[in-house]
């Protein structure tokens, strides 16, 4: 694909959704502590000039390119398809950016923004890691100081992209509260950029927070959507069945979906369903949860009666949230994506079903797309196409892997 | 029970500014939290916060956090905390606010949660993740049931934002003292001393409470001289975190509590 094709943001799209409240349908808004309100319009504002501004474009677009090895592939695979019987399936191959997975796309976005906004300081929540090794990466190559928060379970179980992070001058800031997971990471980076909100710039990992991270967020990932969109027109001369991709507070599937918001491809996006749906153990907030209102948006939650948030499960630290973004749930509502499920069991399974098929470590997290496919093309014919987002590696996860196996035989 | 107006006003007539103490509602338990509720109102309280514990509380800080986990965990829920409001409202003279997130209201219904509030004799409601420019919703159902909302401004809220807020507010204006979350550092310099006359003079006769990391009475005098009310949270839970009692956390914030309250006189 030549480089002038590449658009990281696009500058013609207006701002048609979210509404200027930051609000899809219903879902979405703005609901933080006053001292984040300065900020956030601050924010929004360099955001709406950066996408009209040629220059940003350029500086992105050639890190895009140059830096995080756009665009990626979009690789058919062929022994999976066989094996699994039906559907052909192509692989949008995220795993193969620098830093492993497709959150460099918004960590890079993101940091520009920041150096225009004059913030020297950056701050992250992190899940499985990639994010905050993004964001890492990102800011050591910007020259700008990095603290990373982190649930000590994920630290636990993520314990390679910790490194990573300390490795690239990052302060990794472990969270002992809650759930010590993702959602409690989100806890402590708001906190954190409320006390030094005239500094510092908090990367939000996914399409969730307040307006205007959502829309933002997406705007950085629709890169993965427009690639796929036009490799496969070029490839094969027509659109895909289905696009799909899993859902933990969804950026990679907002990313993918975008393009096809308009096209007659069904979208699909995969949850995880940690121990089963019924067991209560799970991050499926859309599947099983209902909306409220937490880190600052109208979203769907896992809550109890009262409205206090429910810890989520996922054997992926990056799904492993209770809440989602608010334009998926906003999708859902209007019915232009459905949302299924895969258990920790699934994932693991179809986790080692694409390292042996087609010699491909991916991520726990991508690999609940991969487990929803076994049910889904063998359903379809050879006729149609399976786009799927393989959205991170997982080098981070093998260990991970080989002790839920030794615990599960 | 005094209005929240009553309440300022009162305190003015006797030239000091109004002692506001927050507690974690079912904190260390509901009993022990009605103690000291009343102790409080006894020790020099003119409003009190009561705090409905959430899961996520992002704008406090480790102490609150704490004392709301403990909350949680002993089975405290909004509808509880409305109870023990009602439970006190024949004990206690000092008006009783509500502080609490926005899901939690959300999830028993903003027409339920005021009905039910105001029905407990709750004076007003303070929402920390909830700006002006989401607030209709509530803000409706909060007028019909006669509840007052305090919003929050702070030291980087604008001239024109501090407009749109107060357009919203009633009861009085929070004014938070710093960044940070509750319990944090305090800064009291000169600036921030002039900062707060300035949004008091916007304000434009609503009372004006400052809060967020106030923990010594010699704060709180340098505060009384400058706003209408002084609001000390964290440094009265700390209190009763620290105790090794029940007993001694009541006689330790009573005693905290009585020294703040003697400090605001102007």
């Amino acid at each position: 694909m030549a480089k002038s094709r590449i658009l990281s943001i696009a500058p013609e799209a207006p701002l048609t959704l979210p509404s200027e409240q930051g609000r899809f349908g219903a879902f979405g808004g703005r609901f933080v502590p006053e001292t984040l309100m300065p900020a956030l319009e601050e924010l929004e504002a360099a955001f709406r000039q950066a996408r009209s501004d040629q220059a940003f474009q350029e500086e992105l677009n050639g890190l895009l390119v140059d830096y995080a090895g756009r665009a990626t592939p979009l690789y058919e695979a062929k022994r999976l398809s066989r094996e699994l019987g039906g559907a052909r399936v192509f692989l949008k191959r995220e795993d193969l950016t620098h830093t492993g997975a497709h959150k460099i796309n918004n960590a890079l976005g993101q940091v520009l923004l920041a150096k225009r906004m004059g913030k020297r300081r950056i701050i992250a929540e992190t899940g499985a890691g990639q994010h905050g090794v993004a964001t890492a990466t990102a800011a050591a190559l910007m020259g700008l100081e990095c603290e990373v928060y982190m649930g000590t379970l994920d630290i636990q179980r993520q314990a390679p992209n910790v490194t990573r992070m300390r490795m690239l001058g990052a302060q990794v800031v472990p969270v002992e509260s809650g759930s010590r997971s993702l959602k409690d990471a989100v806890n402590e980076g708001i906190r954190d950029w409320v006390t030094n909100v005239e500094t510092t710039h908090y990367i939000m990992g996914s399409v969730i927070g307040p307006h205007p991270y959502p829309i933002m967020v997406r705007e950085f990932q629709a890169v993965i959507g427009r690639e796929a969109r036009e490799q496969i027109l070029a490839k094969e001369g027509r659109l895909p069945r289905v696009a799909m991709a899993c859902v933990g507070a969804g950026s990679n599937a907002m990313g993918l979906f975008h393009a096809f918001r308009d096209d007659p491809v069904e979208l699909i996006g995969v949850e995880a369903a940690g121990h089963g749906l019924e067991t209560g153990k799970h991050a499926a907030s859309l599947s099983a949860g209902r909306p409220g209102v937490l880190h600052g948006a109208y979203m769907h939650l896992l809550q109890d009666a009262h409205g206090q948030i429910i810890e989520a499960h996922s054997i992926a630290a990056g799904l492993d949230y209770p809440g989602v973004g608010p334009e998926h749930s906003f999708l859902k509502e209007l019915g232009r994506v459905s949302y299924a499920a895969v258990t920790d069991r699934q994932a693991v399974e179809a986790f080692r079903l694409l390292c042996r098929t087609e010699g491909i470590i991916p991520a726990l997290e991508s690999s609940h797309a991969i487990a929803y496919l076994r049910e889904l093309a063998p359903k379809l014919s050879p006729e149609d196409m399976i786009l799927v987002c393989l959205s991170g590696r997982g080098d981070k996860d093998v260990a991970h892997v080989e002790s839920y196996l030794e615990d599960n035989a | 029970m005094r209005t929240i107006q009553e309440a300022f006003a009162r305190a003015k007539s006797q030239g000091r500014a109004a002692f506001i103490p927050y507690v974690t509602g079912g904190h260390p338990d509901m009993a022990t939290c009605a103690r000291l509720i009343a102790a409080l109102d006894k020790s020099g309280a003119d409003i009190i916060e009561i705090g409905v514990p959430f899961s996520d509380p992002v704008a406090d800080g480790p102490v609150i956090q704490t004392a709301g986990k403990i909350a949680l965990d002993g089975g405290a829920t909004p509808a509880g905390i409305i109870e023990l409001a009602a439970g006190l409202r024949d004990q206690v003279s000092a008006p009783l606010v509500l502080m609490t997130y926005y899901n939690p209201m959300l999830a028993m219904g903003l027409d339920s949660f005021a009905a039910r509030s105001a029905q407990a004799g709750v004076a007003g409601v303070i929402v920390p993740d909830l700006p002006p420019e989401e607030a209709g919703p509530w803000l409706q159902a909060a007028r019909e049931h006669g509840l007052d909302t305090i919003f929050l401004v702070t030291p980087g809220t604008s001239r024109e934002r501090l407009q749109t807020v107060l357009r919203a507010c009633s009861g009085f204006l929070y004014y938070v003292s710093m960044y940070g979350v509750t319990g944090g550092a305090l800064r009291m310099d000169a600036k921030s001393l002039a900062a707060v006359q300035r949004v008091r003079q916007a304000a434009a006769g609503l009372p004006v409470a400052v809060g967020f990391g106030v923990a010594a009475p010699e704060q709180a005098a340098a505060l009384a001289g400058v706003a209408d009310g002084v609001i000390v949270g964290s440094a009265l839970v700390k209190r009763m975190l620290e105790a090794e009692s029940a007993e001694q956390g009541l006689a330790a914030a009573s005693d905290l509590a009585l020294s703040l309250s003697g400090s605001l006189a102007a």
